[in-house]
């Protein structure tokens, strides 16, 4: 952008521009290479490591690799738990962004009251820390205080009730509706915006030619909110990928029942800092780590060359 | 209006209360139930308290038996301090990316912005390691470094936007009356930031304030712990006394909801302002 740098800038004496460059950029960019980019270098690099019982650190290549996917006691729970991730992602996917499609349409209407007051209430959820949220939820649905006993049973579905937290089949998807429940109001606000951001003269000119709201919704709005929709959801894959805390605060480090609802995250944690039933093992952790950035890195990938691309092309 | 549009708004209205409904009314019953007695918890759990039900034992024997307290002021300097620098340096880095043309400006964008897709979580046994040989392990210190690095590039990309928006006219004229670059950015430039202060907490602050992993890989004792994982623990400890559980959960629920309903409005605007799109 060389018309946003004015003249003067551009004039200035090369010694004058380094010791400004230096003041301006030189504490973020100091803290930000030594706590961020530093550690997941230096993560990295442990990865290829091992540890001897004494404390010594030795170089062996992906050796700790081969064990994660090859020796079954770890790649046995490192499977599972990239499985878990993956219905995690899926449902936040197929719950979270139609509903929060669903929500910012009804919110974009034209000429609807009350629209601050629902778009703060929606909103309230994203805002708690996951633990609060999560332990509520857990209190809510627990048979003991048989409060979501009793709303089925007030609309005569009292037998569809299942401590559904707790079981093997149903953990990890009430855990995951959990989490779309709270974070439903990102996709909502991002693309409410989007839909905001929409000429008026493009609905205007749908009108005329006699479409109704829901034909203008999607053939109109909806193709054109397209870019939001794939950003919310590789922002839901990163997060979901590295998601940690609910299924902390729920079920613990041991992500019961039956490891039932362990994702990489609670899977990290527990190679990494240890539990009941294994030490920490810093440099496997590591190799966890590393393993969980190449997936996230697959992920974004996927969004810059496939989805990005293609947006661009049916741009107008 | 014609009865067909008063239907239809009528049913638009119903969906979006059904649903904040479902938005509030888990937080509703969960801060609702800690003010009463444990019979009424479970006797009538949708029930307001009222004069015979009302009971604050819960909130008592959370004082009692937590640092909750110390939990707060723990989270509160660690938000304060981490949101005061991630602005300022985050507000510098973005003025000198936007505002001067140097070799190498556009590679050290993409640098930064690296942070914002990756999560620095991933780096954790380094950070680990880190703090403990130089000595922060178990500080608010550590803590606070890494909530700014890892808000930063978030931040750095939020006020580049904004300052882009600024008019040329109000720096150059500063630029030929003399005054020096820092005194542009600091007296001309900063305080025109303020609305973005909004933006950049939802999207690096909030974020702090909830974080658990953080707290619970790098703090081991309870002087240190924040309100996420100080609650947390007492919650884990204490899970069969339903009335200390309730006040525990609602204790860090309300600071967030007051400081909320009062910002909503910026917060609101910040998020659907633009700055990701």
């Amino acid at each position: 952008m060389p018309e946003s740098v004015s003249n003067i800038t551009a004039q200035m004496p090369r010694a004058k521009l380094a010791g400004l460059l230096l003041f301006f950029l030189g504490p973020a960019v100091a803290i930000y290479s030594l706590f961020s980019i530093y550690p997941l270098v230096a993560t990295m690099a442990l990865s290829t490591y091992t540890s001897d019982p004494s404390g010594g650190r030795h170089f062996v290549g992906l050796a700790n690799f081969q064990t994660l996917l090859g020796d079954a006691l770890w790649s046995k729970p490192f499977w599972n738990a990239f499985g878990n991730n993956l219905i995690f992602f899926a449902v936040h996917m197929c719950v979270q962004n139609p509903i929060g499609i669903a929500l910012a349409g009804l919110l974009s209407l034209p000429g609807l009251r009350l629209k601050g007051f629902y778009r703060t209430v929606m909103f309230l959820p994203t805002m708690l820390s996951v633990v609060i949220v999560g332990f509520s939820w857990n209190l809510i649905l627990s048979p003991l205080w048989g409060v979501a006993s009793g709303a089925l049973k007030a609309v005569g579905l009292g037998s569809l009730f299942a401590p559904w937290l707790g079981l093997e089949s149903s953990a990890l998807v009430t855990l995951s509706l959990i989490s779309v429940w709270q974070f439903v109001g990102i996709p909502m606000m991002l693309i409410y915006a989007a839909l905001l951001n929409i000429p008026d003269e493009l609905i205007d000119a749908a009108r005329v030619d006699g479409l109704g709201h829901f034909r203008i919704f999607f053939h109109i709005k909806l193709p054109l909110v397209l870019p939001t929709i794939s950003l919310v959801s590789v922002l839901t894959f990163v997060a979901n990928f590295n998601a940690f805390d609910l299924i902390y605060s729920v079920k613990g480090a041991l992500a019961g029942p039956n490891f039932a609802t362990d994702i990489l995250g609670t899977f990290f944690y527990r190679t990494f800092f240890g539990n009941q039933l294994q030490l920490g093992n810093p440099t496997m952790g590591s190799a966890v780590a590393t393993v969980m950035f190449f997936i996230i890195l697959v992920g974004l990938c996927l969004y810059l060359f496939l989805v990005q691309r293609r947006i661009r092309r049916f741009a107008f | 209006m014609t009865a067909e549009q008063r239907a239809r708004s009528l049913g638009v209205h119903l969906v979006l209360i059904a649903y904040s409904l479902l938005a509030v009314g888990p937080i509703l019953l969960v801060v609702m139930n800690s003010f009463k007695t444990r019979s009424a918890i479970f006797g009538s759990p949708l029930a307001p308290p009222d004069a015979t039900t009302f009971s604050l034992v819960g909130y008592e024997k959370v004082f009692r038996s937590s640092h909750i307290l110390t939990y707060y002021s723990n989270s509160l300097i660690v938000t304060l301090v981490s949101m005061a620098l991630v602005l300022l340096f985050g507000a510098m880095a973005a003025w000198a990316l936007t505002e001067y043309r140097f070799r190498g400006s556009t590679a050290l964008a993409l640098f930064l912005s690296i942070g914002i897709m990756v999560p620095i979580r991933l780096g954790s046994v380094a950070i680990l390691n880190m703090m403990r040989s130089a000595g922060l392990n178990d500080t608010l210190t550590a803590l606070i470094l890494v909530y700014v690095a890892q808000g930063l590039p978030m931040s750095i990309f939020i006020l580049s936007e904004f300052i882009q928006q600024i008019p040329k006219d109000l720096r150059d004229a500063a630029r030929c009356d003399g005054v020096p670059e820092t005194r542009i950015f600091f007296e001309v430039v900063a305080p025109l930031l303020r609305p973005a202060i909004a933006t950049v907490a939802v999207f690096t602050i909030v974020p702090i304030w909830n974080d658990l992993w953080f707290p619970l890989i790098l703090t081991s004792s309870d002087s240190t712990h924040t309100v996420t994982l100080g609650v947390q623990q007492f919650l884990g400890q204490y899970i069969t006394d339903w009335n200390s559980v309730l006040a525990a959960l609602s204790m860090a629920i309300l600071p967030v909801v007051v400081i909320y309903v009062i910002l909503s409005r910026q917060l609101i605007a910040g998020l659907t302002s633009g700055a990701v799109k």
